[in-house]
Parts: structure tokens; sequence; C-alpha cells
């Protein structure tokens, strides 16, 4: 099939031809536009599905009609305890215009709750080992009225360090502790409203991971589980899922939880930048001009500046599916809706995998992608992007387009600056990294302190960012950083620097050949390649 | 040691090394090896040495020296401001003649009441967590004061601190000279009675913390491997930044549930 009828049959997969327009890649909070080699696949994600017109009634329908149980308002009754846990600011990316699905989805319940005379409710974020969100992020997050109602007595963050607020739930045969919220625990329903972005989001994961603390989560982020995961987005394949999976049931046992699922499109772009999620080919003049404006104004702007604008774009995300009821049925259908927005079907793998990191990961919103998020888009979530098996076959070459600044905020991320400066230096491998210094961090306690009481990841954490990556490094060859600004970051990560993607792709091809495969993944918006 | 017995009123002893008596018997003496070492005021608590002139001067004997005294420490506010900023040495040494004619005994006496009335209020809400969760962690908690050692006993026993070293006033014929007993405990001597006192005791000062909240207490953070700034001025807060030291806020606590009062949750 030649590259014209291959791109006329399929529109998410574009082969780049002598002709065809420069492709725009993000690199951190810039845009690039970049000539790609002729014969390079693009592969961009799917359309946004279009959105449900009425998203309170299709909530107030999965409410009514739950998998596997009762509907919920057949399991209410007055004086009841009931905790409403909600996923925290790292889902979706960027955080959605307002309101927030959450929000919508929570005035439903809240109100289904008042008129079954249930008064005592808490609102938690199940931020689990994340930073606590701030007033500010909680309020936007739930509107105005529900945080005046609840905040701060009724709607607060998980506290995975305080020592009274986390119970026993069990443990699995394989002495895997399930530990998590004293409140949610003891409650006598917990509705877990979740947003699933992609598919390794919600399931038994919402509760098991988001509600509970560092003993209960080293189980399962660890090098061992990460390497043996063939991807996290298919949960089938994900030694990660099956791990939570088999701590969720002991959650399901002895907790009562009505997960209510929510699945949304892919319409990361609002306006002004909606045109860059387009084909660049398919680009208007108006589209072409605004490209132009948006890189003249970020190369003139600070990091800061950029940082701010960007961070201050929502996404334009759309309800396109909502499920309630027990954990599994409801999570199989969510998974089934998700994977019709982000699958995209992939004839074979590549040499070379190019990609421009974004500015913003799951872990920096409003703050600084720091370089060991980079690492954590590069051959953390980047490279784990497919279904089926990697786009990138095994030993080819990474080519990560960022600047890879030696910044890190240190009021969001204390623990990982002693990470990078102090561990990586001294060993890469997860294994010892995990053996010699990862409770020495997690019991940190100027690090718990920050945890608790400011705005600061958990002292852990960076270790699990830095394990997020290890079936990425083991599996491909080489990882190069294009663009980088400085020679040591991409050194202590253990990649290699080139000046631009031009120098980048000579550096694979030289060691793969010069009839290496080249794919480009135009993300963002997210998207699964199913790889045949 | 580290916990100094209380000096003598009438002979005055040194408060470092090995005269400064052998170690107390707690929980973690012996054990750990690393300490956690916290400096008080503003640190830990509140309050400062100026505070607690003023509850002493408040509580002078005879109204008449009351009033005197409290309009002499009102007064000497801004001076004591103005050499702080300057040097802690220069504050210390015009900062406690204000004791001068006290008796050690009343300072004793006063202690108490004034730790449930000036002291326990101010202790910051995260500090008690701090020092439990660095107990948990095996480390040995060390106050290292600039504070008298005769007002600070209660609090300690309060926070289940037993290892302290801290200035003491000098005592002749039963009452204060107005000088503090040497070497004065400020700024570099904080750092190397931690020197020796982890030689002394076995303790690997690269493993270990510390927590202050002033410039003046930068040798003392920078002689352990895991420097913390606690409530930070501005001065220690950039250096703090430069350095990659984690910067804490003992003074809020975040919102969540209290379990206080609640059966389930004890």
């Amino acid at each position: 099939m030649t590259p014209r009828l291959r791109y006329k049959s399929d529109p998410d997969i574009v082969f780049i031809e002598k002709n065809s327009a420069a492709r725009v890649l993000h690199n951190g909070e810039g845009f690039l536009e970049e000539h790609l080699p002729v014969g390079t696949r693009v592969i961009y994600p799917p359309p946004p599905i279009r959105g449900l017109p009425n998203p309170r009634g299709a909530i107030r329908h999965a409410l009514n009609h739950p998998l596997g149980c009762d509907p919920l308002h057949a399991q209410l009754r007055p004086g009841m305890r009931v905790t409403v846990a909600l996923d925290d600011i790292s889902l979706p990316l960027p955080p959605m215009a307002t309101p927030d699905i959450r929000q919508t989805a929570l005035e439903v319940v809240l109100e289904l709750l008042s008129d079954h005379g249930v008064d005592d409710v808490h609102l938690v974020i199940a931020n689990s080992l994340h930073r606590k969100m701030t007033e500010g992020e909680m309020r936007r997050m739930v509107g105005p009225e529900i945080h005046k109602a609840y905040y701060p007595s009724r709607y607060y963050n998980h506290d995975a360090e305080d020592p009274r607020g986390i119970v026993p739930i069990g443990e699995t045969r394989h002495h895997e502790p399930v530990r998590i919220n004293r409140r949610a625990a003891e409650s006598d329903l917990v509705i877990y409203l979740n947003i699933n972005l992609v598919p390794m989001d919600g399931g038994h994961k919402s509760v098991t991971v988001g509600l509970c603390d560092y003993r209960s989560l080293r189980p399962h982020h660890e090098p061992q589980t990460i390497r043996d995961s063939d991807g996290y987005m298919d949960p089938a394949r994900s030694a990660l899922s099956h791990k939570v999976d088999r701590m969720g049931k002991l959650v399901d046992d002895n907790m009562n939880v009505f997960h209510v699922e929510t699945v949304l499109n892919n319409r990361m772009y609002a306006d002004p930048l909606a045109f860059l999620a387009k084909n660049e080919d398919d680009f208007t003049d108006l589209d072409r001009l605004k490209m132009s404006a948006t890189r003249w104004t970020m190369d003139r702007l600070p990091p800061a500046a950029k940082r701010k604008f960007l961070h201050s774009i929502p996404g334009a995300f759309e309800l396109i599916g909502c499920y309630a009821g027990r954990t599994e049925p409801v999570h199989e259908r969510t998974l089934a809706r998700s994977f019709e927005q982000y699958g995209v079907p992939v004839e074979g793998q590549c040499d070379i995998l190019l990609c421009g990191v974004p500015y913003i990961s799951p872990y920096n919103v409003n703050s600084i992608l720091n370089p060991l998020l980079v690492q954590v888009m590069g051959p953390g979530y980047l490279f784990n992007l497919y279904r089926g098996k990697p786009l990138i076959r095994k030993g080819g070459a990474l080519i990560l387009v960022h600047p890879c600044r030696d910044e890190f905020d240190a009021e969001f991320h204390p623990s990982y600056i002693e990470f990078f400066h102090r561990l990586l230096p001294e060993t890469r491998d997860p294994f010892v990294l995990r053996e010699r210094y990862e409770e020495e961090f997690a019991n940190n306690p100027s690090y718990i302190q920050m945890y608790r009481d400011g705005n600061a990841y958990h002292g852990a954490h960076p270790f699990f960012m830095w394990y997020w990556g290890e079936n990425g490094r083991q599996h491909v060859g080489r990882i190069i950083a294009a663009g980088a600004e400085n020679q040591h970051v991409p050194e202590i990560l253990g990649w290699e620097r080139a000046e631009n993607v031009t120098e980048a792709i000579a550096m694979a091809r030289s060691d793969l050949g010069q009839s290496a495969e080249i794919s480009m993944l135009h993300v963002p918006p997210i998207m699964i390649p199913e790889v045949s | 040691m580290s916990a100094p017995e209380p000096a003598s009123p009438t002979r005055g002893q040194s408060r470092s090394g090995a005269a400064a008596g052998q170690p107390r018997s707690g929980a973690a003496t012996g054990r750990a090896s690393a300490a956690a070492f916290y400096d008080l005021d503003g640190t830990l608590i509140r309050t400062n040495l100026v505070h607690v002139l003023a509850w002493y001067a408040k509580n002078d004997q005879g109204l008449l020296r009351s009033v005197r005294s409290i309009a002499a420490t009102a007064a000497g506010v801004p001076l004591f401001f103005a050499t702080d900023l300057y040097s802690r040495k220069v504050f210390n040494d015009l900062f406690f003649q204000w004791y001068r004619g006290q008796s050690y005994d009343r300072l004793r006496f006063l202690a108490e009441e004034l730790h449930d009335k000036v002291v326990r209020p101010a202790i910051f809400p995260g500090a008690r967590d701090l020092v439990a969760q660095s107990r948990r962690m095996g480390l040995r908690p060390v106050v290292v004061t600039g504070a008298l050692e005769v007002s600070i006993r209660p609090l300690l026993a309060d926070l289940g601190i037993t290892e302290f070293v801290a200035n003491r006033l000098e005592f002749v014929d039963g009452r204060a000279t107005g000088r503090l007993a040497p070497p004065v405990l400020a700024g570099a001597s904080k750092a190397l009675w931690m020197r020796e006192y982890a030689e002394r005791e076995g303790l690997s000062l690269n493993d270990s913390y510390a927590y202050a909240d002033s410039m003046s207490d930068l040798p003392m953070l920078s002689v352990v491997g895991h420097p913390t700034a606690a409530n930070p001025d501005l001065r220690l807060r950039s250096t703090a930044r430069r350095h990659d030291w984690p910067v804490i806020d003992l003074r809020r606590r975040a919102s969540g549930p209290s379990h206080e009062g609640d059966p389930r949750h004890r």
C-alpha cells in the first residue's frame, strides 16, 4: 500500500511525504514545528466522540440503573454514614472547564442523599500519596456552593500519614496489606466518583490505591511489578492491575462501595489552542497564524509565565459515558467505552519513536514538569501508551523532545530534588534504590510534614516515578533527549542529548540503520495505539 | 549527656563536653544511631526569649517592681530586635542583663506556670507530630536551644524530650549575675556542641536531622545530612531554597476530620 493510500484509508495515521507540512511537537512549555523524514508515520488521536447532551441525566440514569447492585436510592436510609470519595487533580489533564464532571455528579448524588435523610456525609479526595489539593483547587473542583457547605471539616484530602486515620482491612494471600482511610472504611456506604481518562484509571484502583497508605501501596508500586507489566493501558496484561485487583477484592468484601465511573472524550484543547489536535496538512491559514503567534509568544515568555498561561487553559472534555454499581461490572463497561475513544489500530512496530513531551503530567498540575517527571512521561507513560505490543520495537530508540531544565518545585516536589540530585547520580537501579533508600524517604519527618500539612508529594513518590519508567527502560535501546538545554539532566537520567530533532534522528539511525522506521505519536491528546 | 543537670546557682557550670554531666536515661538513649536536633524558639514553639522575659517581669515580686520590670522590658524590645539582627552574641550579652538579681528558685518556681500559660499554648500545631514521627523513625530527639534551661524543662517534659542543651544563667549567692554561664550557646556554638555530642554518643551526623527557623541557626543546619528550615525567616528560606533543603511550616494544620472525641478513633 502506498503511503498516500494508507493516509486516505485511515485518518489517524499519516505518512510524511515530500511536500507534507511540518509537524507540531510539544516541547515542554513551548512548541516546535519539524519537517520529519519522508516515510515517517505520524499517529494522531481519534477525533473526540461527541459528548452526551445531558450529562446530569446520564448520571441520574446510571445511579438508578446500576450494574450488580441495587440502585443508589434503595441503599440509603436516614442516619447512615456515607463517604463520597473523589479522584484528585491528576485527572483529567488539564483540569476541565468548570463545572468539573465531579461537581455535576456530586450535585446529583448529594441531592439524593439529602432527600433520603442522609446527613453524615464526608467528601474525601482520594489523593493517595499525591500532593493534597489546595483550597482553591478544591473549590474549583466541586464548585463554590458545595465547597462552602462542606469545607474544611467535611470536605478534605485523604491523609495517608495520619496515624489514626488509616485502618487495616486485611491481607491478601500474597501477604499484601490492605489499609484504607478510616472514615471510608467505617462508613456504611462509600460512593466513589471517578474520572476515566485512560484505561488504567478506575476500577479497583480507585479505592484500593486512592485511599490507601504507603504500606498498602508498596506491594504493587515496585520495580518488579512494573517490569512484569506489559503496558499500563491494557489491564489484562498489567501485573500492576492484577495486584491492585487482588487487593481491591478484599476491599469489596469488607466495604460497601458504590462506584460511579465517568468516561470523558479526548477534547483536551479548547480555543485558542484547538488547532493543535488537527493534522497539520489540514491547517487553515488562521490555524497557521495561531501557531505562529503561539510560538512567537512562547519563545519570548519566561518559563514561569509560560507555565501560568498554559496551566490556565482548561480542557474542553465532555462526558461520553457514565456507569454505576459494583466495581468490576462497572469498570468493564468503562474500559470498553474508553477504548472506543482512545484506541488507534496501528500496523507494526517502529524502530524509532518520536514524542514531544508536553507541559503537563498527572503530577505537575499548576507546577513544573521537573526532570523526573519528564522521565515519567517518556519511558513511563508515552512508552506505555499501547495495547497489544509496544509501538517501539525491542532495542529501538525513543526520542523525547523537551528542554529538560534542572527545575523543581520545592513546595510540591521537595523529595524529588533529593532523589534526583543525591540518589540518581549514585545508582539508577530501581531495586537498589528501593532497598536502600525508599523507606528513608518515606519516613523522613520533614517530607511527611510537608505532605500532611503542605502540598507536597509523599517522600516515597519520586521512587514510584522512577519505577514507572522501568519497563520502558528495559525495552528501549536508547533514549535521546532532543533539544535538552543542558547535558547533566539527560546524563543523570541515563539518556543521551541531541541538539535538535534532526540530530536525534541521525543519532538513532547511526545505530539502527538509515532504513529504520520512524513513528511519531502526535500527543497530547492521549491515544492508545493498538499495535498488531 | 546532653541534658545538663541543673546548674548549681552558686557554682555555675559549663554545659558542654565532659563537664556537662552524664547521659540521661531516655527511651532513645543508647539505641538510636542518629538524632533529630531541634531549635526551640520559633521552630517548635511560637514564643521567644523576650516573651519569657516579659512573663518573668510581669510576675516580679511587688507591684512596683513588676511595673518597673515590664516598662524596662517593653523599652528594651526595639533594642533586642536590633541587636539580634546584628549578632546573636551581642543580643545575648545585652538581653540576659535583664535577669540580674533574680533568684534561681524563683525562676524555677515560675517556670511551671510559665509553661501552662505561655509556652504550651504556643506549641506549633505540627510540632508534636514532627517529634513523634522522628521518634518512630528511630531518631533520638535532642533540643539545642539558646533559651534558658530553667524555663524550658516543663516544655521538654511535655514533648517527651529528655535530651537537650540550653543556655544557663550564671548565679552568684543564689542571684543571677545577668550573664550566661559560658560557653554561650548560639549560632556556631550550637553546631560545635552537636558535633561533640554526636561523637560522644556514637551518632551519625550524616543521617541526622536538624530543624531551625532562623538564619542565625544556619551552622546547626549545616552540620547534619538532613537539614530542614522550619517556619523560616526570609533569609533562611532563601538559603534553604538555594541548597534544596526542605522547608516546612509547623504553624499550620491541613483541613481534615478531627479524631478527637470519637471513641472509634482511639
